[in-house]
């Protein structure tokens, strides 16, 4: 879907996959890939901030952990976990999708795909060859293991 | 009284009135008595229950005639034609109405005493409430300690109406001392702090006082579950008097709604609100706000069938009739449940206890 470099740790692209809207994260160099559709109600979810996991055992405590691994979606808040895409409240009733991504060297795509929405057209305009450093970011629609 | 046949009744509010500070001097010091023969000190005269309203007194009692004021008007009046097994008694003596700590902690102890000898001693029937000093949260803990020694006393009464909010961390030490002592929170409709009465400044009258009176319930449950009460006292168990229960669904589904939302300022939080107040949280049935034909739809709202405890809040006056004040469900556990099991748990009556 693109590549390393236009995806460093802290940023997120969205992108429409076969009709899907995607988010993809990269969360201190793991790269992360939830549905952007929130299952409470159809909320933009990967629009929402991203906040660490926080906990408590009792009054007083504030156990924060996994910076940036959570997102509360931006309509009512509901957070969920990048990683699994489990809601924090309901996890077990309450979802979202989350997808497996994967960095491939870019000498191992067979070609680079298609930048997603688009189609090749009848025209083609004179291209200077560019290099590009690094490797890919590749988004597989299977979804992850949970 | 058919509805009431045969079932096993708990009435979970009946009330002891103070007639005037006179009736405690057997268990106030030389100090405060003549305090209060030599001054304009009268003890706390602030009431939630103003003596003219008709909400305040059943209209088939003389209020000259010193209503609920004696062990022998509770039973001739309420004890006996209902044939309860127990009642709850709450003497809501206002004594938070009181600035000066050691009066309010004097009055408080006067008026414990008397309902320990003169109401609790003599009728095997009645369990108690302990009055304190609703401004002092450390010498109300002096005094729950020292009542609790008693084990007819069976929960501790707060006015709903609080200079802060019962969660907050003020009160912990009262709800340390409350739950260690097996003993009930109950939150009781009234409350004399000096702070307006609503929310939003001082009514003009007694009628906007009392409609609004469910809105303080729900500040005092939210700040209980907020503050995490009830992580921290687990045991913690809450009973709401006189607060009405046709706005529990609505208020529920509210509070999750908005946990859901904003539950990071309180991440101790770890269940949806309704959870905690389900597990917690009692409320008597007196008064009913809501038309009794409209009763078993709030009732399946509400969604549980441990909730709510039947009371007469008696001399105060709700309903035609004491069987009035009997849900209208048809006979079988949930009404058994309400008429006298839950109160029968909460209270740890009969060796139960949840
Ligand atoms: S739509 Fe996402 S929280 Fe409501």
């Amino acid at each position: 879907m693109c590549t390393t470099h236009e995806l460093p740790p802290g940023g997120r692209r969205i992108v429409e996959v076969e009709g899907r809207s995607i988010g993809v994260f990269n969360v201190a160099g793991d790269y992360l890939a939830i549905r952007n559709r929130c299952p409470h109600q159809g909320g933009p979810l990967c629009e929402g901030v991203q906040v660490g996991e926080l906990t408590s055992d009792l009054p007083g405590d504030y156990e924060h952990s996994r910076p940036g691994e959570m997102i509360r979606c931006p309509w009512h808040g509901w957070e969920f976990d990048l990683r699994t895409g489990a809601s924090w409240f309901d996890p077990a009733r309450r979802r979202v999708r989350s997808y497996k991504v994967q960095v491939v060297p870019r000498g191992e795509l067979e070609e680079p795909p298609p930048r997603p929405g688009l189609h090749p057209g009848p025209y083609t305009a004179e291209t200077v060859p560019v290099t590009v450093e690094g490797a890919y970011v590749v988004l597989e629609l299977a979804p992850s293991g949970n | 009284m058919s509805a009431l046949n045969g079932t096993a009744v708990i009435d979970a509010d009946v009330h002891a009135l103070v007639p005037s500070i006179e009736r405690l001097f057997p268990w106030l010091d030389a100090h405060w008595q003549e305090v209060a023969q030599t001054t304009q000190f009268r003890g706390p005269t602030d009431t939630p229950y103003p003596p003219s309203a008709a909400t305040s007194m059943r209209p088939d009692l003389d209020p000259a005639a010193g209503v609920a004021e004696t062990v022998e008007d509770l039973r001739a009046h309420v004890l006996d034609p209902t044939g309860v097994e127990a009642a709850i008694l709450v003497c809501a003596y206002a004594t938070e109405a009181i600035k000066n700590p050691d009066a309010a902690a004097a009055l408080s102890t006067a008026a414990n005493s008397w309902v320990a000898e003169q109401w609790l001693a003599s009728e095997p029937r009645l369990h108690g409430s302990i009055v304190v000093p609703g401004l002092h949260p450390t010498l109300a803990v002096e005094e729950i300690e020292r009542c609790a020694e008693n084990p007819r006393f069976v929960q501790v009464v707060l006015p709903v109406r609080s200079f802060a909010p019962y969660g907050n961390r003020i009160w912990w030490p009262l709800l340390d001392v409350v739950t260690r002592h097996g003993l009930v929170l109950n939150l009781h409709f009234g409350g004399a702090s000096g702070d307006p009465p609503t929310s939003v400044g001082w009514p003009s009258t007694y009628l906007e006082e009392y409609v609004d009176m469910p809105s303080a319930f729900q500040t005092q449950i939210m700040s209980l579950v907020a503050e995490g009460a009830f992580d921290r006292f687990p045991d913690l168990r809450v009973l709401c008097s006189e607060s009405g229960f046709a706005w529990l669904p609505s208020f529920m589904w509210r509070f999750d709604r908005l946990w859901h939302a904003l539950r990071r300022e309180m991440p101790w939080v770890r269940r949806a609100p309704s959870a905690y107040i389900r597990d917690h949280i009692r409320v008597t049935t007196q008064p009913f706000d809501v038309p009794v034909d409209e009763f078993p739809r709030v009732y399946d709202h509400i969604g549980s069938d441990e909730l709510l405890c039947y009371a007469t809040d008696y001399p105060h006056w709700q309903s035609e009739t004491v069987a009035a004040a009997v849900p209208p469900l048809p006979e079988g556990p949930a009404l058994q449940a309400i008429l006298g099991g839950n109160a029968r748990r909460l209270f740890g009556l009969g060796g139960e206890r949840n």
